[in-house]
């Protein structure tokens, strides 16, 4: 969890290094007047503050894939910590200090004969406190509606393409739970560092539609 | 939706822009706040006809969930919400100017 | 409510109501098997709309994906899991 920027507002730079879309230039818009309304009526109102919403834009910008890259790193190395990922997500991510709010994680891992993925079919539930915020993709009709019919040939378009000896187990996250896939580790990591193995993982990889990066030969 | 036909799913991804982050973050807030559930916020953009996924943007139908909920949550008035969309257009034309209030 | 357990088959009710549900409609009519017992949580099909929510058992269900796709299955040995509420199941002898 590194902050490149110090002023995620000021600068008009997100934390990815690039602009936000050029809005403030250009015609506002029905949503966005709407937007602006809103907010400014929770204030008056005292519903909420200018200084609590910064705080909430900050909070969710501070949560990136890294969280879920280092309880994966974690359950690489510690089988323990892996047996209590597998009971109860939500407990073991808690052990490494995440802030999980009242999300209710389930961990579901892969193995050289399964591969899981994730979807949620009925609106885009996803594990932001742990992956940050969902990608685009994520959350469009195409992913949503054939990851469940269609999951390996989803995958292929993702570049995954999967033996037919392998299982494929789709999750589709319609209540409570969230859900995050913890890839196989791969060959040639036995002597990595925990910090080391966090950065194979790929937000993808834990999703479902990647594969956890290989260390460089 | 699950099990529908559709073409290759889309791999553009945008940067999330500041008005999208506030929707978001004003979600988070009056939801934890109790002032609607996210169950709430899913039934109204399940309830929107279908040429809204067409013609808005996804933060587009998050704010208008959000700003449904907050009605029946009697949060502010219809009446109310028009007033100041109205001032803040009188503001300016881009969302800079339209902030400044 | 020690009603439900893990390894029970289960089949998904067929209702077609209004509003908000929280059963997806391709998993309607299919029999699978509860992979484990979750909740009880508040039936989110009433806190969409403000009223009281009675706390019901959340079940993760698991399908073989020809259950759900019969002819059209992609790969016949995958499968497909998700969360049903105890209102949407009802028990299926083998």
């Amino acid at each position: 969890m590194h902050h490149d920027h110090h002023n995620h507002h000021h600068d008009g730079m997100s934390p990815s290094g690039h602009p936000y879309r050029p809005d403030s230039d250009t015609s506002l818009s029905y949503w966005q007047t709407m937007e602006i309304a809103i907010r400014e009526l929770l204030i008056a109102k005292g519903v909420t503050t200018p200084s609590e919403i910064a705080a909430q834009i900050d909070a969710m910008d501070s949560r990136s894939p890294a969280n879920g890259a280092a309880v994966v790193a974690r359950a690489w190395t510690d089988p323990d910590f892996a047996e209590r990922l597998a009971q109860d997500a939500g407990a073991a991510a808690t052990e490494m200090g995440f802030d999980i709010g009242p999300m209710k994680l389930i961990a579901v891992m892969n193995t050289p004969q399964v591969h899981n993925v994730v979807v949620c079919t009925l609106c885009s539930c996803y594990p932001r406190n742990l992956l940050g915020l969902p990608p685009d993709w994520y959350k469009s009709r195409a992913y949503r509606s054939r990851t469940v019919r269609e999951p390996r040939k989803v995958l292929a378009e993702f570049g995954v393409t999967l033996p037919d000896d392998m299982q494929v187990r789709v999750h589709d996250s319609t209540a409570d739970m969230r859900y995050i896939v913890i890839p196989d580790r791969p060959a040639g990591t036995e002597n990595l560092s925990e910090a080391d193995l966090a950065a194979l993982v790929t937000r993808d990889s834990m999703i479902g539609t990647g594969l956890p990066r290989t260390p460089a030969a | 939706m699950g099990g529908d036909a559709a073409g290759p799913v889309p791999t553009d991804q945008h940067d999330f822009a500041l008005w999208e982050k506030r929707v978001d973050a004003l979600m988070v807030l009056c939801s934890t706040k109790g002032h609607f559930t996210v169950d709430g916020l899913r039934r109204v953009l399940e309830d929107m006809p279908e040429e809204a996924f067409e013609t808005m943007t996804y933060y587009e139908r998050w704010i208008a969930s959000v700003n449904q909920n907050l009605i029946e949550a009697g949060i502010y008035t219809t009446a109310e919400l028009a007033e100041r969309m109205e001032q803040v257009t009188a503001r300016g034309t881009t969302y800079g100017d339209a902030t400044g209030g | 409510m020690a009603e439900w357990a893990s390894g029970m088959t289960v089949r998904v009710k067929t209702y077609a109501p209004p509003g908000h549900v929280r059963t997806p409609t391709y998993l309607r009519g299919k029999t699978g098997t509860i992979e484990r017992v979750l909740g009880p949580f508040p039936n989110p099909e009433a806190l969409a709309y403000g009223v009281p929510a009675p706390a019901l058992p959340l079940l993760r269900v698991h399908f073989p994906m020809s259950e759900v796709w019969g002819a059209d299955t992609e790969n016949p040995d995958d499968t497909l899991e998700a969360e049903i509420y105890a209102h949407w199941l009802e028990k299926a002898d083998d």
